[in-house]
């Protein structure tokens, strides 16, 4: 069975599983909310200080929340052993990888875009406007933050301590997509909006790389 | 036989006397030059000549951090599990020249600017490194078995040491766009400077060298101890 | 072969409602076998000097076996001599430390990777999605094989466990039983030329362990090699051609090819029930 198949394969179980209950999806964006009304009381959401404050914000909570969904992706293969199951089948073990990164990646893009008006509405921003340049900024930074917050499951899954190890090991490595993607909303919220070319192809070369490099060596953590 | 072959791991991973003085020789040289024979800076007076080690410490960190991908990358195509020793002990000694870094940092900006830290781009992307390695030696502490404690180490090490150039360019182009006071520059470096930082980093290189090695030792003498235990319930 | 001896009817009437003929059709169905068009027989499998280390443990040590196509084998053992493991190691879900595994079919020797298609396990845990119905697990299972027309081998795989009447139920509310039912229709989607199970009765009631030692009978009678853990009860006997005794990872007792199992197995037993009645 070809890669692409066999990911497509196990994405529409990932996403029947997750739909059929909505329990991480609703989980996750209730944790989000949270922080996000949580880090308002921090400041005075005045528009000017919103603009400055709230992308940061708003990302920061996404890479928690992020950082929290993402340990249920191989969580939830140990209870019936079925990463066992998963393996025994005559295909490419990226493909499982490849299968819960898309998942994860539809997910979180998912609650992300739910919990945009919600933040356009708290911090007096205007979304609509540049919702388009918005939506690019999320795709690019989530992909990154689904592809490694995986990968980085499947080691967390391995050790001792895995609710504290992932986001230990997983926002330090985000960082950059912390700060690019940050910077790149802040510019798409000025006024007269600005897109920042630099940031955007640095968000893609990230995704670039940390895919190729889970390509290479994710597999391996699949093993016994 | 698996414990001939692994005893000559260790040994040959001995320190040599002759090394050990050539080392303590070039950290004599480079402290010397560094303290007495470089000229004194004009703006920052004496406490600019930590620089030298502040810098050259930096060079060798992100030499060791290069190591553990090496290292890392060697082990998921061999399996061998010396390439995990390389990495563990470039790790550690990586991480302690980058807390020399972040010390000697604020030591330096606290007589000079008036304050401790300031997240200019070259420490804030040092502190980052630092947290990022910090978080690798956390992990191996939380995996027990060893093939997979290695498996695991290698695959999170490859991540991290490919962040490194993206920590550092993201940090760099949001300081260019932010301008800030800089820590890191040592203004204008004459000619007699540029040879003691050499000579400083040759010096830290050294000491790198030597404390890989020990590390690496310990790592090897810990699987030989192993594989005789093993033996020994293998025969009972 | 006759199909008659499925099982006893009145057994069959609970577990299928299937004619034995119908059953026996779609098990012994494929003279195309797997997707690799390579007729179903069984496997063969070889060991050679096979070690596995967790750590400081050794769980098999220099285990050197031959298992020809066709064979029922029955590992009896402690927990903890290797049992597991070594069926672990056929599967491919573990590699070696050491050592080598071989498959072949009929004259052709098989690649590691074609032989997946071909081998159907049952493991300690069921091995099966909770929050899938019956039929949406063996459908994704069946997919993930490759096998043509995914829907309607589901709906076959579910009658001869008897579980076609809650094809459409949550797996989440299967009883213990029906999920070790439902496990076993998904290691026997693809027809496999070579079966691993690892302690399968346990959960299945007494009618259940039946079933499956008439199973393994007709599975047998077909050609598949079978490997399989137990406990040296009773249900799996009549199908057992040979008798493997593991102890500390290593093979103790092998009544070998042409053999008799039998006194391995009673052997087996009465250790059991002497640990038993110590306890």
């Amino acid at each position: 069975m070809t890669l692409v198949r066999a990911t497509g394969v196990i994405l529409s179980k990932e996403l029947r599983t997750e739909f059929r209950s909505r329990e991480l999806l609703v989980t996750t964006a209730v944790f989000v909310l949270i922080v996000v009304v949580l880090f308002s009381f921090t400041f005075n959401p005045t528009s000017s200080e919103s603009r400055r404050f709230g992308p940061g914000l708003l990302w920061l909570a996404f890479l928690f929340a992020g950082s929290l969904m993402l340990q249920s992706s191989f969580l939830r293969e140990q209870t019936n052993d079925t990463l066992a199951a998963l393996r025994l089948a005559p295909i490419d073990p990226f493909s499982i990888l490849a299968g819960k990164m898309a998942a994860n990646f539809l997910f979180l893009l998912l609650v992300e875009v739910i919990l945009l008006p919600v933040f356009a509405v708290l911090y007096n921003v205007a979304i609509l406007p540049v919702l388009t340049p918005l939506l690019l900024v999320l795709t690019l930074g989530t992909i990154g933050l689904a592809a490694t917050g995986t990968v980085f499951s499947a080691v967390a899954a391995q050790a001792r301590l895995r609710e504290l190890l992932l986001p230990l090991l997983l926002l330090p490595v985000l960082a950059p997509v912390l700060i690019a993607s940050t910077e790149a909303t802040i510019g798409i919220l000025r006024d007269p909006p600005e897109l920042s070319l630099v940031w955007l192809t640095f968000l893609a070369c990230f995704d670039v790389v940390f895919l190729t490099a889970a390509w290479m060596v994710g597999e391996y953590l699949l093993e016994e | 036989m698996a414990t001939e072959a692994q005893s000559q791991t260790a040994s040959s991973a001995a320190i040599s006397a002759p090394s050990i003085v050539l080392v303590f020789l070039l950290l004599a040289a480079a402290s010397y030059g560094a303290l007495i024979w470089a000229p004194t800076e004009n703006t920052m007076g004496l406490v600019q000549r930590i620089f030298y080690f502040h810098v050259s410490s930096a060079w060798s960190g992100f030499v060791s951090f290069i190591l553990v991908f090496i290292g890392s990358v060697a082990y998921l195509r061999t399996r061998a599990l010396k390439w995990d020793w390389l990495s563990v002990a470039s790790a550690e000694v990586g991480v302690a020249f980058f807390t020399i870094v972040l010390v000697t940092g604020p030591i330096w900006a606290k007589p000079v600017w008036g304050i401790w830290w300031t997240w200019d781009a070259r420490l804030t992307s040092s502190f980052l490194l630092w947290v990022l390695f910090v978080s690798y030696l956390v992990l191996r502490t939380l995996v027990e078995e060893p093939e997979r404690r290695a498996l695991v180490s290698a695959v999170f090490g490859i991540f991290a040491t490919l962040d490194i150039p993206l920590v550092y360019f993201s940090i760099w182009w949001f300081r260019t766009q932010h301008p800030q006071p800089v820590i890191g520059d040592g203004g204008k470096l004459d000619s007699r400077m540029g040879w003691v930082l050499l000579l400083c980093w040759a010096a830290t290189l050294g000491v790198m060298t030597v404390l890989i090695r020990l590390r690496y030792r310990l790592e090897a003498l810990r699987a030989e101890l192993d594989s005789y235990r093993m033996e020994a319930s293998r025969d009972a | 072969m006759r199909w008659s001896a499925v099982a006893p009817s009145n057994c069959c009437a609970i577990w299928s409602r299937a004619e034995p003929s119908r059953v026996s059709t779609s098990l012994a169905s494929s003279p195309n076998g797997g997707p690799s068009g390579i007729p179903a027989g069984g496997l063969h499998i070889q060991f050679h000097e096979v070690e596995k280390r967790y750590g400081m443990r050794l769980a098999l040590r220099g285990v050197t076996l031959s298992i020809a196509a066709g064979e029922c084998v029955a590992l009896v053992g402690h927990n903890g001599s290797g049992k597991t493991t070594l069926l672990k190691v056929a599967a491919q879900l573990t590699r070696p430390s050491r050592g080598k595994i071989a498959f072949q079919a009929g004259e052709n020797s098989l690649s590691l990777e074609e032989v997946k298609s071909r081998v159907g396990m049952v493991g300690h845990h069921t091995l099966v999605y909770e929050e899938l119905t019956a039929e949406e697990n063996l459908i994704f299972f069946a997919k993930l094989f490759g096998l043509e027309d995914p829907a309607e081998k589901a709906r076959q795989a579910l009658q001869p466990v008897g579980l076609s009447g809650r094809a459409t139920d949550l797996v989440r509310t299967f009883s213990r039983g029906m999920r070790q039912r439902l496990s076993i229709a998904r290691a026997l989607l693809a027809s496999p030329g070579l079966l691993l199970l690892d302690e399968a009765g346990t959960g299945l009631d007494p009618e259940g362990q039946q079933w499956l030692g008439a199973t393994i009978k007709r599975l047998r009678d077909s050609g598949c090699t079978i490997l399989m853990s137990t406990h040296g009860r009773n249900e799996t006997q009549g199908a057992v051609t040979r008798a493997i005794r593991l102890d500390g990872g290593k093979i103790t007792h092998d009544s070998g090819a042409g053999g008799n199992p039998r006194e391995i197995l009673v052997m087996a037993a009465v250790r059991e029930s002497g640990e038993e009645g110590a306890q």
